[in-house]
Formats: structure tokens, sequence, C-alpha cells
């Protein structure tokens, strides 16, 4: 059975609904006084069709397809292509360290759709006259509205936060992986590539804090000053030894 | 001293598995495998105020397995698959090894250093303010729960 051929509704209250999409927890929450009829569903729906569209693990997606060769660039719809320039200007900025393009040549614009996924349903949330929320789809998350206190986890135990920051109209999203162990290596050349446990970057929307997360986290030790270099950005990032480095900005965001 | 830490952090994921694997057991809800009920969904009692695991260190299973090599079904992490092989002896997790994981990350080209200021850098630390959300990548994490929670069931039914 593959795991993004249905949702499952595991939280659902009038305010907060979480539901797994996609293959990961994506939750709502919405402290307005007056919440839109159905506007949950609506931000549940749109994820929905994001992973019909792009999931690289539907045999159907229009990215499947364009894997398969059954439609040529022309036929690509508006929306993939625009997806891809987001891409294109992501891996142009990043060195090539962001790419959607596997070593194989085949698309998988993953890194990049799950931020613009998160941020195009904020905007479904705005546009319906909520205010105060937040979306966060596997731990990558915007806020708006009021002030949101978010943790970030500590990579070895995923009940304890490490840093608590405070964010306001602003994305947040994590990089990370505990897999890369004793087996795990680089395999273009054999090095080991893993110094690095997770990387969080904090920008204007999830869209852009998702899309540099990823990037800098494939850059390893040096993602930290990519994410320095960035203008408007902020970042945290915890080495395997549990030695976290931060952007010189980042204590702005702290909670205290 | 890295590859303990690493094989630490293994091993917690291991525990941290059958726990839920146990629990998920338990709730009768088997018959949808996508049940990831390792995510809490209420972010707000995210608050253990234990003191941080550095390097985490954890220790013996109480499940017994039967002795064997137990390959995982492929688990979605979105970003790619996760395949896991557990490999059990005298009734205990000995290794888990990778079969498949995502390596769309994993780029080699260089990027320029340039001057840099010199960044602050400290020792993780738990932190017990209570927080709405939580960011965290957890796709990799649940997928790898999920293969290897597939592998252990071999280990336990079959």
């Amino acid at each position: 059975m593959n795991s993004v051929e249905f949702e499952k509704i595991i939280l659902a209250t009038k305010t907060k609904q979480t539901r797994i999409l996609m293959g990961m927890p994506i939750t709502v929450e919405i402290l307005d006084p007056e919440i839109p009829e159905k506007i949950f569903n609506r931000v549940f729906d749109y994820f929905a069709y994001v992973d019909n569209r792009y999931s690289p693990f539907k045999i159907t997606s229009e990215v499947s397809l364009i894997n398969q060769g059954k439609i040529r660039p022309n036929e690509w719809s508006t929306e993939m292509k625009s997806l891809l320039a987001m891409a294109e200007e992501t891996r142009q900025l990043s060195d090539g360290f962001f790419d959607v393009r596997t070593p194989e040549g085949k698309l998988n614009p993953s890194g990049i759709v799950k931020g613009w996924a998160i941020h195009n349903a904020a905007n479904i949330l705005k546009e319906a006259g909520v205010q105060d929320f937040y979306v966060d789809a596997g731990g990558d998350i915007e806020v708006h509205g009021a002030v949101w206190r978010i943790g970030i986890r500590n990579p070895w135990n995923r009940n304890e936060n490490v840093k608590i920051v405070s964010l306001k109209n602003a994305g947040i999203a994590t990089s990370g992986t505990y897999i890369r162990g004793d087996h795990i290596y680089n395999p273009k050349n054999g090095e080991n590539v893993n110094e690095i446990s997770s990387l969080t970057v904090i920008g204007p929307d999830a869209y852009e804090a998702d899309r540099f997360a990823t990037a800098g986290f494939a850059m390893g030790a040096e993602g930290i000053n990519f994410i320095e270099r960035l203008a408007g950005f902020e970042g945290y990032m915890i080495d395997q030894k549990g030695i976290a480095t931060l952007t010189s900005g980042f204590e702005k965001y702290t909670y205290v | 001293m890295l590859t303990k830490l690493k094989k630490l952090s293994l091993s917690l994921f291991v525990i941290f598995s059958s726990i839920v694997y146990v629990a998920w057991q338990k709730s009768g809800d088997q018959t949808n495998s996508n049940s990831l009920s390792l995510n809490s969904p209420n972010a707000n009692s995210l608050n253990s105020g234990q003191a941080t695991n550095l390097p985490p260190s954890a220790n013996g299973s109480t499940q017994n397995y039967r002795d064997g090599q137990y390959t995982g079904q492929p688990a979605d992490a979105y970003y790619g698959n996760i395949q896991v092989k557990a490999i059990v002896s005298n009734g205990k997790i000995s290794d888990v090894q990778f079969l498949d994981y995502p390596q769309d990350r994993n780029h080699s080209i260089q990027i320029n250093q340039v001057a840099m200021p010199i960044l602050k850098q400290e020792a993780i630390q738990s932190q017990s303010a209570q927080v709405q959300i939580v960011s965290g990548a957890t796709d990799t994490s649940q997928a790898f729960q999920q293969s290897l929670d597939s592998a252990l069931t071999q280990a336990t039914l079959s």
C-alpha cells in the first residue's frame, strides 16, 4: 500500500486539525474567533491536489508522466513550468547544490514543492480572511498574525526542543536526517558527508525557508555560511556532536 | 566517537520504534499502514523537562525477536524512499542497515569560500518553555520507522 494514496485524519477540533498527507503530518491551527466554513478541508484538499500533481511516487502525477516521457515539455502545465523556474532560480542561487534533477536525469521537485505548498496554503487562509494561524507540514512551518512560539527539535530526541524562537509572519524549515550512519556515504565520491544533523532556516515565508534549508543542508557544514550570506534569512545548524552554529542575526528570534 | 554516537542514535531510534510499534499493535488500528502515531499532534505538550540526551544513551530492548535478517518495506519519505534491513541476533537487534535512502540531497560540488564572520557556537541544551509548534526533520525518521516496523513485524511473526 502506498502511503500517499490516502489521507488519514489524526486530529480534528474546531480550531486545529492534523492529517497525514504527502506522507507526513500536516497541521493547521487557527486562532481567529470566526473560522470560515470548511476552511480546513479547503487547505487539506489543496495539499492533496499538490501531492497528486507533483509526487514522484504517484504514477499518474504530472511529474511521473514527465519522467516516463509521456508528456513533452510543450505539454507541461503552466504551474509546472513556473515551479521549475523557481527551482532553477534556487539552483543558481545555491551554486548548484539545490537541484530538482536527480543524478539519473529524472525530475524530483519534492525539495521545492513542500515549502511552496505550505506558502500557497497560507495564502488560501489569508484570502479567506483568516489572520492568526499557522500551517505546519512535516516540521516546516509558516506562521501569520500572532507571534508563535516554535521549538527546534533535538535531532536525537524528538520529544525535546533545543531552541525556541518567536516568529510572526515568517517561515521556518528544518532539513536533516538521522539516517546517515555508518552505512551511508556519498555514492559520487565515497566520502562520508554527514557531519550535519540538521539545519533550520528562518525566512520570510515557508517557501523561502524550505528551499534554502534544503540547499544549505546539501552543503554540509558550509550550509550555515550560505545562510549567513543570504539577506533576510537566519539559520541554526546542529552538527553530529550536538554543537549548534548560529547565524549572526539568529538570536533576535530567540524566545526567552 | 562519531561512529559510536551514530550507533547510539540508531539504537535510540530502534528502541523508540519498538515502543511505537507495540503501541500501534495495541491500538488495533492495523488496517492502516499509514498510522504515523509517532508524531503527537499536540505540540503544546512537547515539554519533557528532562536533561538533553547528548549523546543519546539508551540501551536494551525489552522485546525479543527471532534471529535473522529482515528487510523492511520501502517507505515513502517524500524526498525519496527509505528501506532498512534489521539484523537480529540473540533476540536483539544487532544492526540496522540502510538499503535505500533519499540521495537527492547529496551533492559534491564545491562552493567558493568567502570571508565570513566567526559564527557563534553553543552546545545544544534542552529548553523547557512550552511551544505551540515544532520544527524538525520528520520525514526521513518517520519513513525509517515505517520500514523498520515492517522488518520487525517479520522478526516477530514469521
